[in-house]
């Protein structure tokens, strides 16, 4: 299979216009994902899947990431003039990144017997803008996974045939697998609390004293 | 009144069996529960394991597997129950006819089990209708199984038919159905039934 800068290549000249980025893996798999435009979202959707070299008929995996709000602290070793003489030092310097939803498709080949290509899809923040293009007219089996997606995440796919809750009821509003879920109250029973409940447990009733 | 039982046994050795109604009555309700054919989860494994050839649940009058509610007199409440799925449990309890019963069938139905603070599993299937036998194990094997319906026997065999702790559907007042929860924004409501279920008063010395 061609590599994820040979395929990055091929889609920029194939799709005029697309924004690729390729995402960087750095735990032991180094399994590296592209980020796509959402713009162009179904364009390179349908080049992954109809190219002769890629043949990416199947997308075996829709998951939804949440990324909170969070600051990037990034080490850099820079020359400073201490007391005239040059050294290095390291600075830390620290970004703030909004936060995004993000679904992550793991695309294979049936045909030629290859994969994973893993894509990204961004959403510009995690409260008004998150719109995503639906890859379900590309690949089916998408069609649920991107519904779990919008019951658990929230995260809206345009071009979705039936994006409907799929696990919660009808009626539910929240999205209980983002990270800043605030669950119901219902801590009244907890004989064995431990850790985040016995928390929880703790503001609920404050202990007695030993008898 | 009961009858003296060294007299009884006498009779019985001379070949005359005595009995009292009540006894009758309650032997044959407890060798003839027909539960319903009803699974959640990987509980419901083990039950159907339960009815096979190797447990045999018929062994004590249970075999008949019931696919409507309307003919069962047991609910096995075999696996998670989740709060999509829980009204929907109610109104199966609710269609049953008296005299009714429900085992309670493994950690998730008794308390939520490993999946306890999830945001869609119910904390016990006893918030919401009134559970007869709870059996602990994640999936209870089949010996638990079957030790739960000898306990909901013998306790169908020690119900009285008159007077206080009679069985239900002996009692005019007692309730038959139980609310069913509706889907809120946020959690059923209500959370649980507060007639049926109230937290335990939990003393926390620390």
């Amino acid at each position: 299979m061609e590599t994820l800068e040979q395929i990055k290549a091929s889609l920029e000249t194939s799709v005029p216009g697309v924004k690729l980025e390729i995402i960087p893996n750095e735990s032991p798999s180094g399994q590296r994902s592209l980020l796509v435009d959402n713009a162009h979202g179904v364009a390179v959707a349908k080049f992954l899947r109809d190219d002769p070299q890629l043949r990416l008929d199947y997308c075996s995996n829709v998951t939804g990431v949440d990324w909170l709000d969070t600051v990037l602290k990034e080490k850099v070793k820079a020359k400073q003039l201490v007391e005239g003489v040059e050294k290095e030092v390291e600075q830390q310097i620290e970004t703030k990144r909004a936060g995004y939803l993000e679904a992550v498709y793991h695309l294979y080949s049936m045909a030629l017997k290859h994969g994973p290509v893993i894509i990204r899809l961004r959403t510009e923040n995690r409260s008004d803008k998150n719109h995503l293009p639906s890859l379900t007219p590309v690949w089916r089996g998408a069609e649920f996974q991107e519904r779990e997606i919008f019951d658990l995440y929230g995260v809206i796919f345009d071009g979705h045939p039936d994006l409907r809750r799929i696990l919660m009821w009808d009626g539910y509003v929240d999205h209980p697998m983002r990270k800043d879920y605030v669950e119901p109250d219902d801590y009244d029973y907890e004989p064995t609390p431990h850790d985040e409940v016995l928390e929880k447990v703790k503001q609920r009733q404050p202990a007695e004293a030993k008898p | 009144m009961p009858m003296d039982e060294g007299l009884r046994s006498e009779l019985s050795k001379q070949g005359i069996f005595t009995t009292q109604l009540s006894d009758l009555y309650n032997w044959g309700r407890k060798n003839s529960v027909w539960p319903l054919q009803f699974g959640l989860a990987c509980c419901a494994i083990e039950m159907i394991a339960t009815t096979m050839a190797r447990y045999d649940l018929a062994r004590f009058g249970a075999e008949v597997f019931r696919p409507s509610p309307r003919q069962a007199d047991l609910m096995i409440v075999a696996g998670t129950v989740t709060k999509k799925m829980a009204p929907q449990v109610v109104r199966l309890y609710n269609q049953m006819p008296e005299p009714k019963y429900v085992i309670a069938m493994g950690a998730c139905a008794i308390s939520g089990g490993p999946f306890k603070q999830g945001y869609n599993v119910l904390k016990g299937i006893d918030r919401f209708i009134p559970v007869d036998v709870h059996i602990p194990g994640c999936p209870p094997r089949p010996e638990a199984l079957i030790h739960a319906f000898m306990t909901l026997q013998n306790k169908i065999d020690a119900q009285k038919l008159t007077g206080p702790g009679r069985p239900r559907h002996l009692d005019p007042d007692a309730p038959s159905e139980f609310p069913v929860p509706q889907f809120g924004e946020h959690d059923l409501v209500p959370p649980n039934n507060p007639a049926l279920w109230q937290a335990p008063k939990l003393v926390r010395t620390e």
